[in-house]
């Protein structure tokens, strides 16, 4: 049942991904001032958007886990970090290749790239400490604490580096402000879905793996018992 | 609340005695801090302004590197003969033991700065007395928000294999927030600004870290400690 699920979000993702790059990049015209370095908005932009939905996730399963002490929280809770902090990565990498198109830098300590760049280490941090604890109730119950921590800590860093005169060379909020082409949004917002829609099915492929690991140690330990 | 109170002192009291009779941690502390301040001697040749400009940033990375070998000793100490096992197994509750490791790691990673901070000047030629006491008291404000969220991993991070590592890894992508608004702050002392604009909002910046992972910290610690 959950193969199948896995398989039809799959086949689903690739479709709708698939068919929006097709428009991205046969339907629509280069935009005025860029030229076509542009679309890499179509994929930087919803893979930030995505890997704040996942983080949020997983903060709500890291404090359902420690208040249920069910496994299964925990396991969402990973499958959802992993996932988000490529997100994240994917985003940088995405913004970087922009920047030095556009800016001639690869990277410009502005307000954003900064929050995100903290963001990844946040999490990078949560998936390094986790193989290093062995006794899975400790591990998760730590890595509960630790993902509840990065997560606090981002309101607080932009906060932090929204101090010193905002140095920002980000676009304007084009999405608010409703300044984005109309013939953009279609586009744009099946990015939002496509990238959702695949990694929803990465977190349940993991989300699997997970229990299957959970389930080969409690064996282990039961074969170690006898 | 009160026992609570009086448990997290006599933990604090009981660590800092520890501490100050073998040394064992503020003195590495304090000799690391030093080394690095001469260390960033060589790696940057400033004229006077531009050492004004940055010497909050080079203080707070001494201070910080400091407070990282102060905090992983923190729990990390009561490792042999069990004993961390008898503290938590004893009525103390969880966020009393905290509290008291987090005052005593607090006044330990105080004495390293205030060691540091005129061998500073000294060598930087940075004069820091005329705005000693303000500087004190974002001394005080950061050191507690670094040792708090500090005293926390090392409690995260104290069973676990690789713990002088990961304690740094984890520690510092918290504490930016923290760190960069100690600098700005900091910075502005030392230079002599008057404190409005962004020195002000650092400091709120740091007030606002320190109640936010105080509170945090002392709600969550009771999952970490009896794991």
């Amino acid at each position: 049942m959950r193969e199948k699920a896995i398989y039809i979000l799959a086949i689903l993702a690739a479709v709708v991904m698939i068919s929006n790059l097709k428009t991205v990049f046969t339907g629509l015209p280069d935009e005025a001032m860029q030229g076509a370095i542009y679309r890499i908005i179509f994929i930087h932009v919803p893979a930030a958007i995505n890997a704040d939905i996942f983080f949020t996730i997983s903060l709500v399963t890291s404090i359902l886990f420690l208040m249920k002490k069910n496994f299964f929280w925990d396991s969402v809770s990973v499958s959802c970090i992993e996932v988000g902090t490529m997100l994240v990565l994917l985003n940088l990498v995405t913004g970087s290749i922009w920047g030095r198109n556009q800016w001639g830098v690869w990277w410009a300590w502005d307000l954003r790239m900064t929050s995100q760049l903290m963001c990844f280490l946040l999490y990078l941090g949560y998936l390094l400490v986790r193989p290093a604890i062995a006794e899975p109730t400790q591990r998760a119950t730590l890595s509960a604490f630790i993902a509840i921590f990065a997560y606090a800590d981002i309101p607080l860093v932009l906060m932090a580096i929204r101090l010193p005169n905002v140095r920002t060379q980000h676009p304007g909020p084009v999405l608010e402000t409703g300044t984005m082409a109309a013939e953009f949004r279609a586009p744009f917002a099946i990015g939002i879905l496509a990238i959702f829609l695949i990694c929803s099915a990465l977190v349940l492929i993991r989300l699997h793996q997970e229990t299957a690991q959970r389930e080969i140690d409690s064996l282990r330990r039961e074969l170690h018992s006898v | 609340m009160k026992r609570g109170l009086l448990t997290a002192i006599a933990i604090a009291k009981k660590d800092l005695q520890t501490e100050l009779r073998t040394k064992e941690s503020i003195n590495a502390s304090a000799s690391f801090a030093l080394v690095i301040l001469v260390l960033f001697s060589f790696a940057f040749d400033l004229g006077r302004e531009e050492l004004y400009a940055i010497s909050g940033g080079l203080l707070w990375l001494v201070f910080s590197f400091a407070g990282a070998l102060i905090v992983n000793r923190s729990f990390a100490r009561e490792l042999p003969n069990d004993c961390l096992d008898v503290l938590v197994a004893s009525p103390a509750p969880a966020w009393a033991i905290f509290l008291g490791k987090s005052v005593a790691a607090f006044f330990l990673l105080l004495i390293v700065e205030l060691i540091s901070l005129p061998v500073f000047g000294l060598f930087y030629n940075i004069h820091w007395a005329n705005s000693f006491w303000a500087l004190l008291l974002v001394m005080a404000l950061a050191t507690w928000g670094i040792t708090v969220v500090g005293t926390a991993f090392s409690a995260v991070t104290v069973n676990i294999k690789l713990r002088e590592l990961m304690l740094p890894v984890l520690l510092y992508p918290i504490l930016i927030p923290l760190l960069i608004g100690a600098m700005g702050t900091t910075t502005a002392l030392l230079a002599g600004e008057p404190m409005n604009g962004e020195a002000l909002a650092s400091l709120r910046l740091l007030i606002g870290f320190d109640a936010i992972y105080t509170a945090l910290a002392l709600y969550l610690i009771e999952f970490i400690l009896i794991v």
